[in-house]
């Protein structure tokens, strides 16, 4: 794409959110919106920048991005192997599947409690909470991956003798990678979303404290940067998966719109 | 051209159900020897196409001998190279890696081999393509290149020109003899193109359908490259075409 259509499609992209803000500006200097409830962008931009400064901001990012971290990591790969298994082997989805489709209906809100119950307010129930988000998004996608593999291109490894590792690794794998990386795009927001609940929830440390202990003293311009912050690394980890998905993926031949 | 490189005999092939018996194949017997270049053409549902994925290995329901050098086909195996109507490539591999399939392209022997059947191919440039990017005739040179760097035994070919336009058809005839010529690899084409099966065979096996089975077998003692427009060609095209035309099957009579 040719410089100049870029900056035309970043400039279009951006009217609206400048507009906004500046309303909102406008609004609450004109004393239209009450400053302690809507904190003008530059007072919230202030704060932001001071808490960046104080090192406050990345102490506390630096302990939620751990957290979802190990939790997708954990729930992500977990889902990804038992969503292979499934695939590749009918006893294993037999075994599997019926349990985790009845699991995948209970909604996450409603086992936090228990979790709490059992695992305390650690980072164990935490980390638990954010795994189990992270796990069904790549058990079904995985699973789909690679039942969508082109029964034609068996035939050409079975005719060529590609050993059971090489089927899997040179067929099977390759075939079902759209569906893993849209898993892994999924699980990771997931993830996101499970970091958000658990910290809110209850916890000393990470964003989701920050935006709570913020709350109680009204200091809603940090509430504010606390949000910001959750939509940035979200819409940062999507951007790493999309560029990730191009390069892997770029010998897809299929309508980009 | 000496020694038998695969041996057919007495094979028959047919589906069962409660009330009827359908005979796909009956008692097909045919021989290819080593360097031959055989064609078997015949109206569709004659079981072509069942008879080649039979010799594959593909399809082990039926009765009857299957050799291949002496052996037993038990199943499918690099000895018998098989193309596709379709190229069936990786869509993920380039071409270098789709004709490595399973080998490293690391190990020095496999590179230079690649390297050997892309020039064979005349794909050379087109390396590091991927399938979306080159056209169908060439995706069916990399499939051939594919088989033909496991050293086969016989390339088996299941209309492997027929979703290509006539221009590029003929131009993959040609790309065809020419690979034959430096690799003598045994051929079995199947095909439906009268032309395609003079332009290319020793022999052409004339098929019948329901039941399947051997009408004619019709030896092509013309020189190669063949000339299309040639009065010889245009002879051995009223022949072929009368033997598919015929209704009784032992008018023309054949050994094997």
């Amino acid at each position: 794409m040719p410089a100049k259509e870029r900056t035309k499609r970043l400039l279009l992209g951006l009217i609206i959110p400048i507009l906004v803000l500046a309303v909102w500006q406008v609004a609450v200097m004109a004393h239209l919106l009450s400053e302690n409830l809507f904190p003008p962008p530059t007072s919230i931009l202030q704060d932001f920048y001071e808490m960046l400064v104080s090192g406050e901001l990345t102490h506390h990012l630096g302990i939620s991005v751990m957290r979802a971290m190990i939790g997708f990591i954990v729930g992500g790969g977990l889902g990804l192997f038992f969503g292979l298994m499934s695939g590749l082997y009918k006893r294993a989805e037999e075994l599997v599947d019926p349990t985790v489709q009845m699991m995948r209906t209970v909604p996450l809100l409603a086992v936090t409690p228990l979790f709490i119950l059992w695992f305390g307010f650690g980072e164990l129930s935490k980390i638990l909470l954010i795994a189990m988000g992270a796990f069904f998004p790549l058990y079904v996608n995985a699973f789909l991956g690679v039942r969508n593999v082109d029964s034609k291109l068996f035939d050409v490894a079975r005719v060529l003798e590609f050993s059971r590792l090489h089927q899997l690794t040179k067929v099977v794998l390759p075939a079902a990678m759209p569906n893993i990386l849209l898993g892994v795009r999924l699980s990771l927001s997931t993830a996101w979303l499970c970091l958000v609940v658990a910290e809110l929830m209850g916890a000393d440390q990470g964003i989701g404290f920050l935006i709570q202990d913020a709350r109680s003293y009204m200091r809603t311009g940090v509430v504010f940067v606390g949000i910001i912050i959750f939509a940035l690394v979200g819409k940062l980890t999507d951007s790493l998966v999309r560029i990730l998905e191009a390069r892997l993926l770029q010998w897809r031949d299929s309508y980009r719109g | 051209m000496a020694t038998t490189a695969l041996e057919i005999s007495h094979l028959n092939k047919s589906f069962r159900t409660a009330t009827t018996v359908t005979h796909v194949l009956e008692d097909i017997r045919l021989s290819l020897k080593q360097q031959e270049f055989v064609s078997i053409i015949g109206p569709s549902g004659c079981g072509k196409s069942t008879l080649l994925k039979i010799v594959a290995g593909l399809d082990a329901d039926y009765e009857g001998v299957v050799l291949l050098n002496g052996t037993d086909v038990t199943g499918p195996s690099k000895e018998k190279g098989f193309i596709f109507q379709e190229h069936r490539l990786f869509p993920w591999a380039t071409v270098e890696k789709n004709i490595a399939a399973d080998l490293s392209l690391k190990d020095p022997k496999v590179r230079s081999r690649v390297d050997e059947m892309i020039e064979l191919v005349r794909l050379q440039g087109f390396e590091k393509a991927y399938p979306k990017q080159i056209s169908g005739g060439m995706s069916q040179r990399v499939a051939i290149a594919r088989a033909l760097l496991r050293n086969p035994q016989v390339l088996l070919l299941d209309e492997p020109f027929g979703a290509l336009d006539a221009f590029t058809r003929n131009h993959m005839q040609e790309s065809l003899l020419e690979i034959w010529r430096q690799n003598q690899t045994s051929m079995l084409l199947v095909t439906h193109d009268i032309d395609e099966a003079i332009f290319l065979s020793n022999r052409i096996v004339v098929m019948d359908a329901k039941p399947g089975r051997i009408k004619a077998i019709i030896s092509v003692d013309l020189n190669y490259p063949r000339n299309r427009v040639g009065g010889a060609f245009q002879q051995l095209r009223t022949q072929v075409l009368s033997a598919l035309n015929h209704k009784e099957a032992d008018v023309v009579g054949y050994d094997i």
